[in-house]
């Protein structure tokens, strides 16, 4: 739709179509096919042809109280999905019970995930195939929340195993345990994925 | 006036360009807060921003600011170190979902807290950012204003470009060329910076200086496609200020530098046409014509070159190519005024907005083009061109976030009784359970108090003990027998004595009794000397017994602890819920009743749009179409002349050899 230049391409040949005949025998053609636009229309004129292309148009007062609203209403429904959230929270997770998983990519790692396990106590619990757009917020430095579940206090174990294609192109897939104690707080677990030079690649999975 | 269109109306694309380039540099990043992250939730905002959901990552941020806030020690908190970013970030989300408002609020809350200068000034820098945006570049100008001092580096071309920008607004553009010249260098703003002192040259009347700066923009290297555009751009201005000049070759080279692929394409080769044309090199300006007219037939330059192509041919006396054209070229009008006729009256049936929000085609990024192609829906021929619009940009943003919001609520609505379920199910199961254990855990936690009482005594005699030693407390059991029986003994013969100086016996038992009170009192001294002797090891082993008693009483304490937080949380997960869930229902369905109002009026506004730019259309269209008429008739005659002189000549040709 819109390039960055800020410019979309409709935009520019809606507004800028320039019709140049300077000699004489182009005159019938000028007058006949349309009225000219040409440089100093594409650079200063594009408002006012917005302007009257919208004279029938609803008022800018009208769209601006319009998108005010939409403001305040997203304001209210993010108020609302926050309190949700800890309500869910609450009653689905307590912390007593509550374990989460994360994952993310080391920063600088190039390796394309292709996909994640979980497993808890010997129970899959997590299976995640990753998107372009997913790989690209991890390789950024996003944290993907990929588990949160309830588990009882006590010994417990998580095995994470990760498939995927190292900075070579070469295949990785591996597996790696992670036995930790569920306390009466929330228990965060992280997985981090590596490249250790050139076609390897490492799973690190410890507390977060 | 929104800043999009206000920057269009003063130097279209090189403001826009800085309005967006901004917006995308700016996202903040792990990678550019220079170390992985510490704190997981601000990870997920992040890794949801970078995804652009923006509402989870607000979400997300919001709550994690919120607790962070909340805390007693903060600084303990994993987002402590990141507390700045993650305010700036609530911004930029914000900002790229369209909440200026509280974009605003929240750089300014920054602005006015105790920050540190670099800080400070990289909020004075987002809040004109919001101002920019929100077109209101004097204010814009009067926040950048307030930096002072130490400027974070990775923001400092991108302070100076956003002022250039505002000064082009305001027209000052003789101030943006003295910021432009000195960002040439900048790598991020490649090719932006180099265009934008261009249309900063042309606005300040420096005609010649303009062009050879353009000409530099339009040649940079570049393998972005943003920077693919922008060079494109350049070039294509460039172009129309040298056509314009009459300067038809240069002009047509700068046409030609314009990639065939790129979203300036159809404007180059109408350009380069005309160009050609202009300098009266009919035949040349067939090649792009004819390349251009074969495209998409809904874009105005590709319609213009229907039109411009048979008129090349009547220019070089091609009458008859020329009519065949022309006639294309009615026909093509009318095939498209009947597309425009056919999506208006489809969005007056409301398909339009129905075809918008369809799931599958919004997974695509190219889902306008999508739309586009869709058979079936006359409503989304002319979208493209309808996206030229900002206010229908911006209408169309909005009316598609309701939407989401409306799913959100819809889904959230439905799962308050799924919460009712659940909490109806626990309180049935724990209810008739709960007294029967409460009672027997009455009874365990009488005895456990009983037996930690009894340690905490036996712990303070030891303690004392360490002060006033008392062996007798750390004699076994054999031995207290055994003193017990001694000092039975002992009593015995008392009694015995007693009886005897009443009887006056002889004093051969006297002497028996005597013997056995040494006996007993050797034996006493036997006991006594044992307890005395061992008395340092058997306090030291008493200790070491209680030591070991400890570490059963924690794990009975932890096990008690853990038996009342089980308690209480079985009781938590089913009371309590009523209300919250009662006050979030009724705000859902308040916040649906809104919405669906609010969806309404901004569909409405879109319908209105869209008509109305399809009007305009249909109306260029027959003109358009009534030109190729005159045209093709004009042309007909031409050729008929022609044919029927070629038809007149023949003869008298013959006639003559």
């Amino acid at each position: 739709m819109t390039n960055r230049s800020g410019t979309s391409h409709s935009h520019v040949l809606r507004h800028a179509a320039p019709t140049h005949h300077s000699r004489s025998q182009c005159a019938r053609f000028r007058r006949l096919l349309l009225p000219g636009i040409f440089l100093l229309a594409l650079l200063a004129s594009v408002g006012s042809i917005a302007s009257t292309s919208f004279a029938a148009d609803p008022s800018k007062d009208q769209m601006r109280s319009l998108d005010e609203q939409v403001q305040e209403i997203k304001s209210d429904v993010l108020g609302i999905a926050a309190e949700l959230g800890r309500l869910e929270e609450k009653l689905l997770y307590p912390s007593n019970t509550q374990v989460s998983v994360f994952v993310s990519i080391a920063e600088g790692e190039t390796l394309r995930l292709d996909s994640v396990r979980i497993q808890l106590d010997g129970e899959l619990v997590a299976h995640h195939i990753y998107s372009f757009k997913e790989l690209e917020a991890l390789q950024k430095g996003g944290v993907q929340r990929i588990f949160t579940g309830n588990v009882a206090t006590g010994e417990h174990q998580v095995e994470v195993s990760v498939a995927g294609k190292t900075e070579s192109g070469g295949d990785f897939s591996g597996s790696e345990s992670f036995a930790f104690t569920k306390e009466v707080e929330p228990k965060l677990v992280g997985v981090t994925l590596t490249g250790q030079g050139f076609g390897n690649a490492s799973i690190q999975v410890g507390s977060w | 006036m929104s800043a999009l269109a206000y920057a269009t109306r003063v130097a279209p694309a090189p403001v826009l360009g800085a309005v967006l380039a901004l917006a995308l540099g700016l996202l903040p990043a792990g990678a550019a807060m220079g170390k992985s992250l510490d704190d997981p939730y601000f990870g997920e905002a992040l890794y949801y921003a970078y995804q652009e959901h923006y509402f989870e990552a607000l979400e997300r941020l919001d709550t994690e600011i919120a607790q962070h806030y909340g805390v007693d020690e903060p600084q303990l908190d994993s987002l402590y170190a990141y507390i700045d970013h993650a305010e700036f970030s609530v911004g930029d989300f914000e900002l790229h979902y369209r909440m200026h408002h509280r974009a605003g609020r929240a750089i300014r809350a920054v602005l006015e807290g105790d920050v540190e200068e670099p800080v400070r000034n990289e909020a004075a820098f987002r809040l004109a950012r919001i101002h920019f945006q929100k077109d209101q570049p004097h204010d814009a100008l009067q926040a950048l204003d307030q930096i002072e001092g130490e400027v974070p580096e990775t923001i400092q071309d991108d302070v100076a470009y956003l002022r250039a920008n505002i000064l082009l607004a305001i027209g000052r553009p003789a101030d943006a060329i003295e910021i432009l010249r000195g960002l040439q260098g900048s790598e991020s703003l490649q090719g932006f910076a180099a265009y934008n002192l261009g249309i900063a040259l042309l606005q300040a009347g420096e005609g010649e200086d303009a062009v050879r700066q353009l000409d530099r923009a339009g040649r940079v290297s570049a393998s972005d496609p943003a920077t693919l555009a922008i060079r494109d751009k350049s070039n294509l201005v460039l172009g129309t200020l040298l056509l314009e000049a009459s300067a038809f070759e240069p002009a047509h080279h700068s046409l030609d530098r314009v990639r065939l692929a790129g979203p300036f394409s159809n404007q180059a080769l109408l350009r380069a046409g005309w160009a050609d044309l202009s300098a009266e090199r009919f035949e040349r300006a067939l090649v792009p014509w004819s390349l251009l007219a074969e495209r998409e037939a809904t874009d105005p330059a590709v319609q213009e070159a229907l039109l411009a192509l048979p008129f090349a041919y009547s220019k070089l006396n091609v009458h008859g190519r020329a009519a065949v054209l022309y006639e294309r070229a009615v026909q093509s009008f009318g095939n498209e005024l009947g597309k425009v006729d056919a999506s208006i009256a489809s969005i007056r049936k409301g398909d339009f907005l129905a075809a918008l929000v369809r799931e599958e085609i919004r997974q695509d990024k190219d889902w306008v083009i999508r739309l586009r192609a869709l058979p079936d829906a006359p409503e989304t021929f002319y979208l493209t061109t309808l996206m030229a619009s900002h206010d229908f940009q911006t209408a169309l943003q909005n009316y598609l976030d309701l939407e989401d919001l409306r799913k959100k609520l819809t889904t959230w609505n439905r799962s308050f009784d799924s919460f009712d379920d659940i909490i109806r199910l626990r309180r049935r199961y724990y209810e008739p359970v709960l007294p029967e254990i409460d009672s027997q855990f009455r009874k365990l936690d009488a005895q456990i108090r009983l037996r930690l009482e009894q340690r905490k005594y036996l712990d303070q005699r030891l303690q004392h003990m360490l002060i006033a030693p008392r062996p007798d407390y750390l004699a076994t059991t054999d031995e207290q027998d055994a003193a017990a029986r001694l000092q039975a003994l002992e009593t015995s013969l008392a009694g015995a004595d007693s009886s005897d100086s009443a009887d006056s016996s002889d004093s051969a038992d006297s002497a028996d009794r005597e013997a056995l009170r040494l006996r007993i009192r050797r034996l006493r001294g036997v006991l006594h000397f044992g307890l005395e002797t061992q008395y340092h090891e058997r306090l030291t082993r008493a200790h070491e017994h209680l030591r070991e008693l400890n570490a059963d009483v924690d794990v009975l304490n932890a096990r008690y602890e853990a038996f009342v937080r089980t308690r209480q949380a079985a009781v938590h997960s089913y009371v309590g819920y009523e209300i919250p869930i009662n006050g979030l229902r009724a705000r859902v369905r308040d916040a649906l009743e809104r919405l669906s109002v609010l969806m309404a009026r901004q569909g409405h506004m879109l319908e209105t749009v869209a008509i109305a730019q399809l009007s305009e259309r249909r109306k260029s269209l027959e003109d358009y179409q009534n030109q190729a008429r005159f045209a093709f008739a004009d042309s007909y005659d031409r050729a008929a002349k022609a044919q029927a002189q070629v038809e007149i000549q023949a003869p008298a040709a013959a006639a003559t050899r």
